[in-house]
């Protein structure tokens, strides 16, 4: 494994003549934790999915375990989703398939394991994120969000991957739940020695789940350093985000 | 760069503009049917999948396909026995009710059927694994959608619409037999012996092979819309909507096609 295990180079990508990145760069070394912060419409989102390759950038390059990735590499791209996972802002369980189904859907449909070894791993899974054997033959819309989140984790988790990707974890959870989330992210991620890519805008969150936190403004990245150095940062537009302020250089998204 | 033309010009703006729009439409459709096209028959083929579908697509279309069938085989032999008994050709109602059956309305009803029941239905389903991330998770789990999601509903549309316009063939006939029956005085053996008599099986095959064509157009207009869904549920509406209206229209225009090709060929 390389040093840095994925980095965004000078990525561009515009939606008619809005430019949401405008050369964006971020690397992320083996068992790191990195969270991007930013308002709502920034961009954040679509950096991950440029990143995962659901999203072509007009513009740059990306690199995975030093190898560069382009769109239409299904060979090498394919590689990289081998190695990573992804929890969804919403979940995206699939909700026509039973939980245990939607943890093992990679194990069930890419590998040679049988169904009742993937039912197995799947509850052991569960566990993990605190969910009993009970759950496994629920369907998605029987579980609350904060669970449905746990099943998404449980998913992202499943193969071990080397890196994992949050699209906002806490997003619509209540605080205690959210929580709980973040701790067990941390948990998972430290136990797999992953390196993980969060994009969010809760600060406890940020400071819970990343070593560093980079800021995202006018498609790229602005600031850049440790999860603890991140209430004194010296940047206006840094410290205008983190204490939640209207004033500042930073335009309220209205 | 519209304000620089002339306004008696604007309607050529208009129409140019539209027409490339129809265009792009359609090139966008063409390259969605030929991509779902060649995950249905390359591997790897999600068999279990593809039986899941049968029986959503196919069995589940059972009651309201026969339903249809039998009122409108009844409401067929009345309308050929009024018209009929202008020429004095009442006999002809079991000849013409199973031509009529087998070769249009049988295949083509059974599709609008389905369009309005299954088109709908495939639509509202991806359209919501849309907007809900279902279609990128797919992605970042290494499932090509168009493997996953739309060739097991092409296939499941292409075989069960056969097999369902076959069934609504034999309703459609007896809702013929039991109208002739009941209320036009025919004898129910000399309505069976001239139905047999006088159907053929091209007549069969071909509204059969209308049919698989129908049901291919029926999923694939589902899948198009569903997974060009934008916009929360009001986008999932849409896509529901031009689903079935799109599924209905290439039905009645390929039908004319078919029909048209069939009557050159002999069949």
């Amino acid at each position: 494994m390389t040093d840095i295990l994925l980095q965004l180079k000078d990525v561009h990508k515009a939606f008619g003549p809005k430019h949401v990145l405008n050369g964006f760069d971020i690397d992320v070394a083996p068992g790191k934790s990195l969270v991007i912060i930013g308002g709502s419409g920034t961009g954040k989102s679509v950096s991950l999915k440029c990143a995962l390759g659901l999203m072509a950038p007009d513009k740059g390059e990306i690199f995975f375990d030093g190898k560069k990735l382009t769109h239409n590499d299904r060979a090498a791209r394919e590689a990289m989703l081998k190695r990573t996972g992804m929890l969804f802002q919403g979940a995206a369980l699939f909700d026509s398939l039973p939980i245990w189904k939607n943890v093992a859907f990679r194990l069930l449909h890419h590998s040679k394991m049988s169904g009742s070894d993937a039912k197995d791993l799947a509850i052991q899974t569960l566990q993990k994120v605190r969910l009993s054997a009970e759950v496994a033959d629920l369907y998605p819309s029987e579980l609350s969000g904060g669970m449905q989140k746990r099943v998404g984790l449980a998913r992202a988790i499943a193969t071990e991957p080397d890196l994992i990707f949050f699209d906002e974890p806490t997003t619509g959870l209540d605080p205690i739940t959210a929580d709980a989330i973040n701790d067990l992210i941390v948990e998972q991620v430290k136990g797999l020695g992953a390196a993980s890519v969060s994009i969010t805008h809760d600060m406890p969150s940020a400071r819970k789940i990343g070593d560093e936190i980079a800021m995202l403004f006018d498609g790229k990245i602005i600031w850049r350093g440790p999860a603890d150095s991140v209430d004194d940062s010296g940047n206006a537009y840094v410290d205008q985000f983190v204490h939640g302020r209207a004033d500042g250089p930073i335009q309220p998204a209205m | 760069m519209g304000a620089d033309i002339p306004i008696f010009l604007k309607p050529f703006q208009w129409v140019g503009a539209a027409t490339l729009s129809i265009l792009q439409e359609a090139g966008r459709l063409a390259a969605f049917a030929g991509r779902v096209k060649i995950a249905a028959i390359t591997p790897p083929l999600y068999v279990m999948e593809i039986l899941r579908q049968i029986i959503r697509i196919g069995y589940f279309s059972l009651p309201v396909v026969g339903l249809t069938a039998i009122f409108t085989g009844a409401a067929l032999a009345l309308n050929i026995y009024v018209g009929g008994s202008r020429f004095n050709a009442e006999q002809f109602v079991p000849n013409i009710v199973v031509l009529g059956i087998t070769r249009e309305l049988g295949p083509v009803l059974a599709a609008l059927m389905l369009a309005g029941r299954v088109s709908a239905g495939i639509a509202a389903e991806i359209g919501t694994m849309k907007v809900t991330e279902q279609i990128d998770a797919l992605h970042t789990l290494s499932t090509d959608p168009f493997r996953y999601l739309y060739a097991p509903r092409f296939w499941a549309a292409v075989l069960s619409l056969p097999i369902l316009v076959f069934i609504a063939d034999i309703i459609g006939v007896y809702g013929g037999y039991l109208v002739s029956t009941g209320t036009l005085d025919f004898s129910g053996s000399l309505y069976i012996r001239n139905t047999m008599n006088y159907v053929t099986s091209s007549d069969i095959a071909g509204g059969m092979i209308k049919a698989a064509i129908f049901g291919g157009i029926v999923a694939l207009m589902g899948c198009y819309h569903g997974s060009n869904s934008r916009g929360g549920a009001s986008g999932v509406g849409r896509a529901a909507t031009l689903a079935v209206v799109s599924s209905a229209v290439l039905i009645f225009f390929s039908n004319f096609l078919l029909t048209t090709l069939f009557a050159r060929i002999g069949l």
